[in-house]
Order: C-alpha cells, then structure tokens, then sequence
C-alpha cells in the first residue's frame, strides 16, 4: 500500500448527505477483475449525461474543481454496499482524502487498506470548509496525518481522530497481512486447541 | 485469537464467504505475494451477483459477467476452495446457502465480501461484511485485524400485529434510528417479538443491520435456532450436535448485560412499511404519505428530501396507496426464502398480476427453488401471471439483466432503494412479500391487512 504522511491539495465539496457506494462506482463497473480502470465511472450516474456527455451540474465537471484530490462531503459518506470499488474508484480519480462529519464503517476501513484518508471532522467545521471551497477559487488545505490535523490556508488547524494501527499503517505503507502472519504460531496454536 | 492493549485485536475468522464479484482482486493479491489460502476447508465460494435468472441451458451473454464468473472457477480449483458454481444443485444467494447447508451456526465468525453479511447473525453469529483487501487478509491468514464494536440493543416487545412482517420490522427500526443509526454498533435483537420469530424471519431482520448502518447484527440462539439446524449438511451430527447444542446455549448474552444504546419499540406500533425516498430509512407506514421536505428538521435531511422526491417523481402529501407501480421484484437475500415465498403465493393464489404490471419471482437458491415447485408455488405464481426465475441475486442490484428502465417504479422485497440501484433512473420502494405480491395484483401500493 502507498503511504500517507501529509497532503496539500484542492478541494471540491460535495453538499450531499448519505452518499451511497452505488453512487459512488455504480454496479455495473463491478464485473471487472482487475483492481485498476474505476476512476473514470466514479460517481458515474451523477457524472455524466445519458449520451454520455459530463453533466455540467455536478461538481466535480466544474472547471473551477478540475483539479481537487481532497472532497468534502455530507454526514454518513460511504453508506450501502461493501464493495472496495468504491475507495479504488475515488483514489484512482486522484483523491487523497475525504472530510465528512462521519463515515459508514466499511467504507471507512476499505479507505485505509488503499491509501486514502477518511476524516471525520465536526459537522459545523465540515460546513465552514465546504462554504470555504465553494466561495474561494482554489481553496486548499493540507493534511498532515503524523499531526492528525487538517490546516487551512489561514493557517486553523482541526485535528481529527484516528485510531493508532490505522495511522501506523497509513504512515508506512504497511502490508497488513504481512504483519497478521508474524503471529503465524499464535494462528496455528488457536487453530490446534482442544 | 489475539488481543493485547496496545495492538489491534486479531480475529479468527470461522467461516469464510465467497462471491464472483468482490473477490478476483484479492485472489490477484494472493498471486502477486505467493501468499496460499490458509484454510480452503473453512472458505465455501458461490456464484449469486451476475448469474442470469432465465434458463440456465443457454449461453450467458453478457461475457463480462461471464468472465468474472470464470476467473471464480478457476480461484477456486486453484486454490482449493469448494464452489457452488452456476450449475451446482446448492447454487444460491450466499446468504441463502450458508444457513441452508448448515455451514452458518451459533457463535461462529463469519465473513464474506458482501455487506449483508449480518444476515448470518440471525443464528447467533457474529457476521459482518468486508472489502476485497480484507478478504485477501483473510483468505491469506484466516484472521482479520478487527477493533471491537459498541453494543446496541434493540428490543422488539410486544406481538406482531396481522399483515406486519418481519421486513416490517427491520424497516420501522431503520425508519426510527436512520441509515447511520447503528454506525460503530454491533446491534443485538431481543424480546418477544423477535424471539416468535422463525430463522428465516430473524435473518430478514438481520440482514437489513447494515442499512441502519451497523457493522453486525444478531439474535442469540434459542430451540428455535437448533431446531433450525438439525440435520443440514454441514451442521454437526447426534452426539456432536447434542455436544454443540451445549456450546451454543452458553452464548447468550448474560441477564441483565448492559449494552452501549438501546432501542426499544412494541410491535403492536408497527404497520407495513413502505419506503418513498432512495435510502431505506426513507419509510412511512403504508397508510401514510409522501412527506413534505419542508417539515424536514435540518438543511441537510431537506435537501437530501427534495432530491428523493425529484429523483422517485414524487409530490409531497401522496398518500402511499395512490402510487401506482411497473414492476414488482420478489427475491434478495433478505427475502427469497421459503417462507417469503409461501407468503407471497398465498397472496398471489386464485388472482391475477394486473395489466400495466411486470412481476417477477426469484428464488434464493436452487434448493429454495425446488422446495417451492414441490409444493407447486410455482404454479401458483405462473397463473396469477408472475415470472418464475433461477436463483440469484437478480434485480436487486441489477448486476445481471434483470435491471428496471429509467422511469420505472419497482416494489421490492429487496433491501436497497438507492439511486439507480435496480437500474439506472429505476425507481425503488421497499416492503414485504406479502405487500410486494398484494401491490403486484392491485397495481399500487396496497395495504395489506385490508387487502381481499
């Protein structure tokens, strides 16, 4: 896994809340069975026209947001489906982190096994930086996970939670099987009890 | 397996689940690291997401789908895995043929790469839904490196009402908590509502944990949950299943336990349920209306209201029963068991889909499908005018072609009414066999309890 240490990027707010992960990468870009090719389906319905034109209404076609490796999103992003398309999807569109007052479990976990950094940041925070990314043209902010703080051009800092392994892993790349086989005696030892 | 204070819990995983479609990559993971499946006799794959529900003699046509079901076959000769591939007799939705070939039982970890998994709990295990990196984790090290979740009781007192389900239920749980009620939460179901229930309505109820947003739910086991697996293949057998039978009732939890957050609610509250917007805690009883977005409590949950309305073609005030429907989908893993389908088929007998409607029936699994043509449901449905279909997932995430065009309106015994789920620009309203089958002959939504 790449690992995460800080990023600065553009940010694009996504004023919706419970975004679903069939919104996200719609089934039908489920059948593929390679882990590449979803950044271009990412919120696919949402994205583009029925004849397959970018849809102008949707933010993430605003020219004004071409370049965002950083979304900020309504409470409970992430919700339905389990399927890992979706975190693949959004990292291979170039996102780096999410911010939203709060995440659906499993989509929160499949984030961290691929890089990208959710963040759960107070619901009036989330609502002040959205406000911030629709009315300043180019608005960043950096994230510095060792910190676990967001800083804002004005130089504000959030911080956020995150649990320790999780950050361990983020900032190391770490292969998370390789660490589970380390205990292979303790595995084979409970798989051998009475 | 392991848990230490200052290192994430490591979970041994009982019983592993397998699909055709959140599993290629992770089997790709285990190639590109030489890694092995470390128990393949604990891992059990089948073939639900994409299979086509019409005859299975025919060639699938769509190739992509077809390859993914391939690159499953060949994972699993590969790597040794048992498949229930698309000709197999046990051939179903995973969480139809984990309880019926007896492989799901009290007190087991299970997992599989598919967020119904907490259907399992319905027979007191701890079951939960995992992503394609997770399922390489575990397929390498039959662990899983898991933090504990909070706990959360919802206590069901009280005696269903007639007409009211157990879909019902787990609806007018959704309704009450929301989509994120149960984030973070392991959420166990208790009273005496849900004890009355039988195996196959505990996992309705199970089964829609997660679109409350909990990781995991369950039931402790009871007679009723050893009745249940007595005598399946994979269930243990006389003195062994006398010996696990012993194990099991050590399971529930301790009286007077406390729990993170409780929910308590009568039964006797509860009426059909039938959702109007496109997630599912967007429900209101089937003899309510359409709500209005400017009764709506916050700026968020309005605006997520107008978008509903605007994407389901929906005016505020409609009273439920007024909406008329195109189609109408029985099946899904949360209800395309046997007894979903007598419920329906009572419903159906004698009477006739009408006209502008399109209903069709499929089956969980292939044992489900010849359990029901036994006692001639198929007949039964047939005649009212219904499609009776192959096992499989189907229409309720339109993976395979049995999707919804844009504009179409679907009653579904399925679990998800997003956006686009049944098809793009489908539109999905969610309720229970028995309404499903009613809202079929009628054409609109139809209460039950006062349906002739």
């Amino acid at each position: 896994m790449e690992a995460f240490k800080e990023h600065v990027g553009f940010v694009v707010p996504l004023d919706r809340i419970n975004v679903d992960t069939d919104q996200i990468i719609p089934k039908q870009f489920l059948k593929r069975i390679e882990r590449t090719g979803f950044g271009d389906f990412l919120f696919n319905d949402w994205r583009y026209l029925e004849n397959g034109d970018p849809n102008p209404e949707f933010v993430l076609n605003d020219p004004r947001y071409a370049n965002a490796s950083i979304l900020i999103a309504g409470a409970n992003f992430g919700c339905g489906s389990s399927r890992e398309h979706a975190p693949w999807a959004l990292q291979q569109y170039g996102f780096k982190a999410i911010l939203a007052p709060s995440f659906a479990d499993i989509f929160r976990n499949n984030c961290y096994k691929n890089g990208i950094l959710p963040i759960a940041l107070p619901a009036d925070v989330i609502a002040s930086l959205s406000q911030e990314a629709h009315d300043t043209e180019g608005y960043q902010l950096m994230v510095d996970l060792e910190a676990q703080s967001v800083i804002c051009p004005d130089g504000t800092a959030h911080t956020f939670e995150i649990g320790d392994f999780e950050k361990h892993c983020l900032l190391n790349g770490l292969d998370e099987i390789g660490w589970t086989l380390q205990y292979e005696a303790d595995i084979a030892a409970y798989e051998n009890r009475g | 397996m392991r848990a230490s204070a200052d290192e994430v819990p490591i979970l041994y995983i009982d019983t592993h689940l397998v699909h055709e479609v959140t599993s290629p990559q992770a089997f790709e993971g285990l190639r590109l690291n030489n890694r092995k499946v470390r128990r393949p006799n604990l891992t059990f794959a089948t073939m639900d997401h994409n299979v086509p529900t019409t005859d299975r003699s025919l060639p699938i046509t769509d190739l992509i789908a077809a390859k993914q079901m391939e690159t499953l076959a060949e994972n699993c000769a590969e790597f040794d895995i048992p498949l229930y591939d698309i000709d197999s007799p046990d051939q179903g939705i995973v969480h139809v043929i984990g309880p019926e070939l007896g492989i799901t039982q009290p007190g087991m970890t299970i997992v599989c790469g598919d967020s119904h998994t907490s259907t399992h709990g319905a027979l007191g295990a701890l079951a939960f839904g995992i992503g394609t990196s997770e399922i390489e984790h575990v397929l390498a090290t039959q662990c899983l490196l898991q933090q504990k979740s909070e706990t959360f009781e919802i206590r069901i007192d009280g005696t269903l009402p007639y007409g009211v389900t157990a879909k019902d239920i787990i609806l007018a749980i959704i309704g009450h908590i929301g989509i994120d009620g149960g984030n973070g939460a392991v959420v166990e179901y208790t009273g005496s509502a849900i004890r009355a229930l039988s195996i196959e309505e505990r996992m309705t109820v199970c089964n829609m944990s997660i679109e409350a947003g909990a990781r995991a739910g369950m039931i402790a086991p009871d007679d009723t949950t050893y009745k249940y697996i007595a005598g399946k293949r994979f269930a243990p057998k006389d003195e062994d299943f006398d010996a696990a039978v012993e194990r099991w009732k050590q399971l529930p939890t301790d009286d007077g336990a406390t729990y993170d957050r409780t929910l308590i609610l009568d039964a006797a509250d509860i009426a059909p349920q039938v959702t109007w917007g496109t997630n599912p805690g967007m429900v209101t009883d089937v003899t309510g209306r359409v709500p209005d977005p400017a009764d709506m409590e916050t700026t968020d949950d309005k605006r997520a209201a107008e978008h509903a309305l605007a994407y389901m073609d929906l005016q505020p005030g409609t009273p439920i029963t007024d909406i008329p429907v195109d189609r109408v989908f029985i099946g899904s893993c949360t209800n395309s068991r046997i007894s979903d389908l007598r419920a329906a088929a009572e419903v159906a007998k004698g009477r006739k889909v009408a006209a502008n409607v399109s209903a069709m029936v499929v089956p969980g699994s292939q044992a489900v499908k010849r359990q029901a043509e036994a006692e001639g449901l198929d007949a039964v449905f047939r005649e009212a005018g219904f499609e009776w279909r192959e096992a499989g997932c189907s229409m309720c995430l339109g993976m395979n072609p049995d999707t919804l065009s844009p504009g179409q309106r679907c009653a579904s015994t399925s679990n998800r009414n997003f956006e686009g789920r049944q098809g793009k620009g489908g539109r999905t309203h969610l309720v229970s066999p028995q309404m499903a089958a009613a809202t079929a002959v009628t054409g609109r939504f139809v209460d039950i309890r006062k349906f002739q």
